[in-house]
């Protein structure tokens, strides 16, 4: 098998979610003593990006698009120990802290974006749903994390995205995250108005959002 | 002789598919078990002998406790107005639609925008619901927002209560809600034993889907089954997101979850009513969302209604209802369907009536219109009477040519029984509706909200239980920072 061929089994075992041969093809290439880096850039990441294609053309649901990303990240868990300390171009090594605000039980998008970021390279650290805000900063300054992803999925629970954001004025730590927030009762004027860097409508959405703002 | 009338019953499972369904749901409680996040639930099963894991607060009921627990609850419930005077019997064939409940949004009709309810939308909606015909029960279907969140829960049931006869399905969105709650509902009735004897409200209750019941939901369930209130169990799996994506395998689920609650409000207070409930969802893969509207949302509910009526309980569901943002033909349609398919199954207790855009938002309008649908369901299940002995041939009698039907005395006699007459449904020639104004269904309703709600018979609770509510309510309120109450409208109408 030449390299080609093991880039295009590389893209299509995400492009079909198939998680075990991802990491197979992964391990083969470090095994084979490829730059673990290329072989992100060249097999998986073409993958990762038709399938967020399908997607917008609307071919690709959500349980695609989940078996996608989970391949994905089956895929960087075994390549990311091995970048080297020089060669860190990519979005990856941004840390991001995702969870669903306090007083909210919903978890399934925030979830989706998780997978979805970590497949497009970033660090997630995803504290689950229910999430006292106190957490969320706490988490961030200590991981060190450059992102503050805050999903809400009821009209009551959003305000405290807005109070997030207002604690960090507070604290005077509001220059160092990036907030993004998301849900289905957000929007951008909602983003807008309470200060935050971006508005993800979906994963998808997120994940540009995210990149664009490294 | 009096052939018998059908009363029109669709079923979608086999006695098979039921065993098998109850069957896995069982093994599923006893082996896999549901988180119970309430001490006290935990505690109750430990007591009656079931396995429980304090540490994973998890649960194992076991087969024998959960039918013991179906033994002892009642299959007939009888809900009674606020007079006490008006009864209606839940758990046989009979149905009874209320609006949807907990919307966040009111649809407004003038601006055609989604918008926050305040005191006196949440009284108009009140008091038409209680002039519309077909809608038997009411609901606290709109959240205000002018009183402290800590207390939207209590004020909807307040209003409720104050504006309308008919009996009420409502719910808590905090533990501490009950007790002001169940002191307004005592207070209507006189006694606690007279509340426990003659219910006006349902709570409703949500277990969180997959296999567990949250802290405030089970206390609801608690307190509800020692107050002789029914609890309406309402589980609520999204096909392929919270429960499997196939009917059968969020069936499983659906049954598990909601018997657990049912075994609950057994142990808490053996004998309480408990309604068999729902309010899942065919969830849509490519748009994140759960669509009320979808036909496969309405199987889900057909089915399990079908396994609650062989266990002989009394049944609900979140049917008739759509996910549209506007009254338009998608409202109709599903609504209509939805409505239609809920009476057929037998749906003792229907949510839906006025909702829309997946059950955050209320609408006069709407609820108007659904009015007429529900009335179509109604007529339906009915079913085909046989009026008089021979049905038609002594009509026929000396049949000629010239012989008419319109003037007949039979015809007069039955018409007003057979045929039933909607309010705003467009039934014109064409040119009377051109000479009409030619007015859309939107248009009509809009006018027959504002006729019904100027109607001067008044809705309003007599003065003294008025009063006795209004401090229950002012003292709730107060502890939560606004010892002040919105102001009532006087007239509703504007």
């Amino acid at each position: 098998m030449d390299n080609r061929d093991l880039m295009q089994g590389m893209r299509q075992s995400v492009i079909s979610g198939d998680r075990a041969e991802a990491e197979r093809l992964a391990r083969l290439a470090l095994d084979l003593g490829l730059d673990p880096l290329d072989v992100l850039e060249d097999g998986f990441s073409p993958g990762i990006r038709e399938v967020g294609e399908l997607w917008n053309k609307g071919e690709y649901f959500l349980p695609e698009l989940i078996a996608g990303a989970e391949s994905m990240k089956a895929a960087m868990r075994v390549l990311q120990p091995e970048f080297s300390e020089n060669r860190t171009g990519l979005a990856s090594h941004e840390k991001v802290v995702i969870g669903t605000v306090e007083g909210d039980i919903h978890d399934i998008g925030k979830s989706l974006v998780a997978s979805m970021l970590s497949a497009h390279g970033f660090e997630v650290i995803d504290l689950g749903a229910d999430v006292k805000l106190e957490r969320f900063i706490e988490t961030a300054e200590r991981e060190n994390a450059r992102f503050i992803c805050l999903s809400a999925l009821l009209t009551t629970t959003m305000t405290g995205q807005k109070r997030l954001l207002d604690m960090l004025h507070d604290r005077g730590l509001r220059g160092r995250f990036k907030v993004l927030v998301g849900g289905a009762p957000v929007n951008a004027d909602w983003a807008a108005g309470i200060g935050a860097d971006a508005y993800g409508e979906n994963a998808m959405a997120a994940v540009q959002a995210a990149k664009s703002l490294v | 002789m009096q052939k018998k009338t059908i009363r029109p019953i669709f079923n979608l499972l086999s006695p098979e598919m039921i065993e098998g369904i109850l069957g896995e749901a069982y093994i599923l409680m006893e082996t896999v078990g549901l988180f119970l996040e309430n001490r006290e639930a935990r505690a109750l099963f430990r007591d009656a002998g079931a396995r429980v894991d304090e540490t994973e607060q998890r649960v194992f009921p076991k087969t024998e406790l959960v039918q013991d627990a179906l033994s002892s609850t009642p299959s007939r419930i009888t809900m009674w107005d606020r007079e006490g005077e008006q009864s209606y019997n839940l758990g046989a064939d009979e149905v009874f639609f209320n609006p949807g409940s907990a919307a966040v949004t009111l649809l407004d009709h003038r601006t055609g925008e989604q918008r926050r309810a305040e005191t006196p939308d949440v009284v108009r909606f009140a008091i038409l619901t209680d002039r519309l015909p077909h809608i038997a029960f009411q609901s606290t279907g709109l959240i205000s927002q002018d009183v402290p969140q800590a207390v939207s829960d209590s004020y909807r049931l307040y209003l409720g209560l104050l504006f309308s006869r008919k009996p009420i399905v409502t719910g808590t969105f905090r533990v501490e809600s009950f007790r002001p709650m169940l002191d307004m509902l005592t207070a209507i009735r006189g006694g606690p034993a007279e509340l426990a004897d003659k219910p006006l409200a349902i709570f409703d209750a949500c277990p969180s889907p997959a296999l567990k019941w949250s802290h405030l939901t089970t206390q609801s369930l608690i307190d509800c089954a020692r107050a002789g209130i029914p609890s309406e169990l309402i589980s609520m799996g999204m096909t392929g997101a919270t429960s499997p994506v196939t009917i059968t395998g969020t069936l499983v689920q659906h049954v598990a979850e909601n018997l657990c609650g049912l075994t609950v409000c057994q142990l808490a207070g053996r004998g309480a009513p408990v309604i068999f409930g729902g309010s899942p969802s065919s969830f849509d893969m490519r748009k994140g969302t759960t669509p009320m509207g979808a036909v496969e949302t309405m199987m889900i509910d057909a089915a399990y209604t079908q396994i609650a009526r062989f266990l002989r309980l009394p049944t609900h569901a979140y049917m008739g209802l759509s996910d549209s943002k506007l009254n338009d033909s998608q409202a109709g349609l599903e609504t209509g369907i939805g409505a239609v398919l809920a009476a057929l199954a037998g749906v003792n207790v229907i949510s839906g009536p006025g909702m829309l855009d997946f059950e955050s938002c209320q609408s006069l309008e709407k609820l108007v219109i659904d009015n007429e649908i529900c009335g179509m369901a109604l007529r339906l299940i009915q079913g085909v009477t046989q009026r008089d002995d021979p049905m038609a041939l002594n009509l026929f009698e000396g049949f000629t040519r010239e012989t008419q039907f319109l003037s007949m005395p039979h015809t007069r006699r039955w018409y007003r029984e057979e045929h039933w007459f909607p309010e705003i449904i467009d039934r014109d020639t064409h040119d009377a509706w051109a000479a009409a104004g030619r007015a859309d269904m939107g248009s009509r309703a809009s006018a027959r909200v504002d006729a019904l709600l100027a109607e001067t018979s008044s809705t309003l609770c007599d003065a003294d239980r008025g009063q006795q509510l209004q401090r229950i309510m002012q003292e709730a309120s107060g502890l939560s920072g606004a010892p002040e109450l919105p102001a009532l409208p006087a007239d509703p109408a504007r």
